[in-house]
């Protein structure tokens, strides 16, 4: 197991950093939040074409550039750091994972090369109303009909579901139940019977919707009944990437609540200065280098194909939450009444980390889904 | 210097240890013969029982004792700080007189510095030296002194200087327990152990020389102890001397069990997660999924704990510095800590109540329970680290300080 990034991982990542550090300060990320779309096709095509980061952990046979979790978990650190707004998670993390786990080989050669080259943004649905992050919670119906395929159900919570320009859908055999009976579909958004509802999201800087499909036209990925473990493992790698993400976040929160601590002088002395905020950084900087020794690891995992990486990606997401959560809600206290306002930009983090809280799974489900997981 | 070769080295200790090695001799004429030829401390000078080597030959060098089933140096424990402080500030007199009995283990030594008046600022310490034309005469108390009970010299820290600034009125001497002012007294702890002893010092002397670098200097002597004391030993520890026979061995396991004996609870006080799953499905807490939460935490934090540190020792590998992060390791071992005695008493239920005999794991968990709350205490407060971290690793601003100017004038514990 590595535990250092290499010198092109490190290049990587300031490349990565300076780039996003110019494109998404916090004045785009607010101008962004207001949008209807929700994000830049301008710095999207850039951060596709100039960094190639769209494909970056997709085989170079499918049109990407072929490295791996650890390159990916990079990308998405960065991104939580610069608090980006862009379609990267739910196109390239979890619809390129769903098609890379459940798709036929022609399929993937067919479909992957636009995602990587972030032409095609695509958006993954899974959870329903009932917001459960597994197979047991689909309840859509995929039905095999003269004509094809057809999908009926409610899907909810799909992240960029509205901007997205092809939808891959889990829906079950009518009468299955469990991870049986899973597959996956390829959805166009724009067929007859696909209604798309935007749903207000308390981070407006990754956005949301509810779908309803009425018998909607699909092609099946795969094989019919075979996308339980399809969904397991694309839910897996999607969790590490999310737990990088969030570390990223949690870091740059943790910078905040130092520069601020060092810069406030109350009392005739700068507040960091005082026990109660300095200690409480301190114990800020242990979560988040937990956190990230949990992200890392398992990125790492991931790229090993070790068995214990469904294991280690709960365990990475929960440590992630947890500590981005903690530290959202310090640097907020550290900050005062400022920190309260809309005008300073720690709550733009304290969103993301609370909807990244509980996207995927709270850190409760994932504990427990971590136990059994490590007994398997 | 030249460059050593690494092959040469090898076949050079191989010879001598060929030569040389038997185990049946007694432990002290082996730790002479290592001594004289330098093998046990290989990275040390020529002049003093060393060798000259750079430390990175030591694991091969190791390595060789390891295959002949040779015993290393004795400089482990308190004995490892003497030395390397004597290395490194003593003069020549005090390494002629102590470094080669320190090697042999013929001499037992222990530290002198915490104060029941000063733990955590340990430059406050009052106990006092005064020359008295011909010697010192140290008074006062010394406390969480390990070994102290059959020492024969302490490394004392003794203030020297009451009207300097508190850390320039200090002075680092090398102390003989072995006469009438020096009264060692065991400390129990409330885990019913005694790893530590208290140490009285009524008209104790110390001959002139016996200072280690100058007089009123003995704070940056003291921080090189301290140093070594948060890193690993490094020397020749030699072979394991467990189930072989011979008379260097015997000896040389007596030696160490005397040296354990201290440490024995020393499993139970970082929390024992090792057995946390085992218990859990003994008791049936296994199925609950409150404790499970709890389980789970105490693995995630356990786990990358060891993560953190593996990432440290990488960097560090590849030549990034490494510094105080030393601090957050020590932090998250007492969070670790904490949640096992949590998790512990969650999987035990009412048995969490008992000890000894009637406890469950033959008193282990009680021990775990009672042996925890050291954790955040022992080798810096919890809090002592965060306030490294947050001025050494984030940058914060230190306190105004309220200990400047003459040490005479500072208030202290009375």
């Amino acid at each position: 197991m590595q535990f250092a990034f290499t010198d092109e991982q490190d290049q990587f990542r300031s490349v990565v950093r300076r780039f996003l550090s110019d494109k998404s300060p916090t004045t785009e990320v607010r101008r962004l939040m207001e949008t209807t779309e929700g994000f830049d096709p301008a710095v999207w095509r850039q951060l596709a074409a100039d960094l190639a980061l769209t494909g970056i952990h997709i085989p170079e046979t499918y049109g990407g550039s072929g490295f791996g979790p650890v390159e990916l978990g990079i990308a998405m650190e960065e991104q939580g750091r610069a608090l980006l707004c862009a379609p990267f998670f739910s196109s390239c993390v979890l619809s390129a994972g769903a098609i890379l786990n459940a798709a036929g080989e022609a399929q993937k050669a067919d479909l992957l090369p636009a995602i990587a080259s972030g032409q095609t943004r695509a958006a993954l649905a899974v959870t329903e109303r009932n917001g459960r992050w597994d197979a047991a919670g689909v309840q859509a119906i995929g039905t095999r009909t003269a004509q094809g395929w057809v999908v009926d159900g409610v899907k909810s919570f799909v992240i960029d579901g509205c901007t997205a320009q092809m939808l891959v859908v889990v829906a079950r055999a009518a009468g299955s139940i469990g991870a049986s009976g899973l597959s996956f579909f390829l959805l166009d958004p724009n067929a007859a019977g696909v209604t798309r509802i935007p749903l207000t999201t308390m981070d407006a800087t990754r956005r949301q919707a509810k779908i309803q499909l009425e018998r909607v036209p699909a092609e099946l990925l795969g094989e019919a009944g075979g996308g339980g473990d399809a969904l397991s493992r694309t839910f897996g790698h999607a969790a590490i990437a999310l737990a990088n993400e969030m570390v990223g976040g949690a870091q740059a929160l943790l910078e905040s609540a130092v520069a601020y601590a060092n810069m406030r002088v109350q009392f005739g002395r700068a507040i960091g200065s005082f026990q109660a905020i300095k200690h409480k950084c301190a114990d800020m900087l242990l979560d988040v280098e937990l956190a990230k020794s949990a992200a890392y690891y398992a990125a790492q995992a991931a790229a090993d194909d070790d068995p214990q990486m469904p294991a280690l990606a709960s365990m990475a997401k929960a440590a992630a939450a947890d500590a981005y959560m903690r530290a959202a809600a310090n640097t907020i206290q550290i900050h005062g009444g400022i920190g309260f306002t809309w005008d300073n930009d720690t709550h733009l983090w304290f969103k993301r980390a609370k909807s990244s809280e509980v996207l995927l799974g709270d850190p409760n489900h994932h504990r427990e889904l971590m136990l059994q997981r490590l007994e398997d | 210097m030249s460059e050593v070769n690494e092959r040469e080295v090898i076949a050079e200790v191989r010879a001598w240890l060929a030569a040389n090695w038997n185990p049946d001799q007694t432990l002290v004429d082996w730790r002479s013969k290592l001594a004289d030829a330098g093998w046990g401390m290989p990275h040390w000078p020529e002049q003093w029982h060393g060798r000259g080597l750079p430390v990175r030959l030591l694991p091969v060098i190791n390595d060789e004792f390891v295959a002949a089933g040779a015993v290393g140096a004795a400089a482990t424990g308190p004995r490892i700080l003497a030395s390397v402080t004597l290395l490194e500030h003593g003069s020549d007199v005090l390494k002629a007189r102590f470094l080669r009995r320190i090697l042999t283990g013929e001499d037992g030594w222990c530290q002198l510095f915490s104060e029941p008046g000063s733990g955590s600022d340990l430059a406050g310490a009052t106990t006092r030296a005064d020359f008295d034309g011909t010697q010192w005469i140290v008074n006062g108390q010394k406390v969480w002194n390990t070994s102290a009970h059959h020492a024969d010299y302490g490394l004392l820290v003794a203030r020297t200087d009451w009207d300097a600034p508190k850390h320039q009125g200090l002075t680092y001497f090398v102390l003989d327990m072995r006469q009438p002012g020096v009264e060692v007294l065991p400390l129990k702890q409330m885990n019913g152990h005694a790893s530590f002893n208290q140490v009285f010092f009524t008209d104790a002397k110390i001959p002139a020389d016996w200072i280690v670098g100058t007089s009123n200097n003995g704070w940056p002597v003291a921080m090189t102890t301290l140093a070594h004391e948060r890193r690993p030993a490094t020397g020749v520890t030699g072979a394991s001397t467990e189930g072989r026979r011979g008379r260097v061995y015997e000896e040389a396991r007596i030696e160490a069990e005397i040296a354990n004996e201290p440490y024995r609870w020393y499993p139970q006080r970082a929390g024992r997660v090792d057995l946390v799953i085992a218990r859990a499905k003994e008791t049936g807490a296994w199925t609950d999924p409150v404790v499970r939460q709890e389980i789970a935490k105490l693995l995630t934090l356990a786990r990358c704990t060891n993560w953190m540190a593996r990432r440290a020792a990488a960097a560090h590998r590849i030549g990034r510095p490494q510094g105080p992060e030393g601090s957050l390791g020590k932090l998250a071992g007492s969070n670790v800590a904490r949640q096992a005695a949590h998790v512990h008493t969650l999987i035990s239920g009412a048995e969490a109540m008992l000890s000894g005999k009637d406890g469950p794991h033959d008193g282990i968990i009680a021990e775990i329970l009672v042996s925890v709350p050291a954790t955040s205490i022992a080798g810096g407060t919890d809090e002592i680290q965060r306030n490294i971290i947050g001025e050494r690793v984030l940058g914060l601003p230190k306190e105004p300080r309220s200990d400047t100017g003459p040490f005479r004038d500072i208030r202290r514990n009375t």
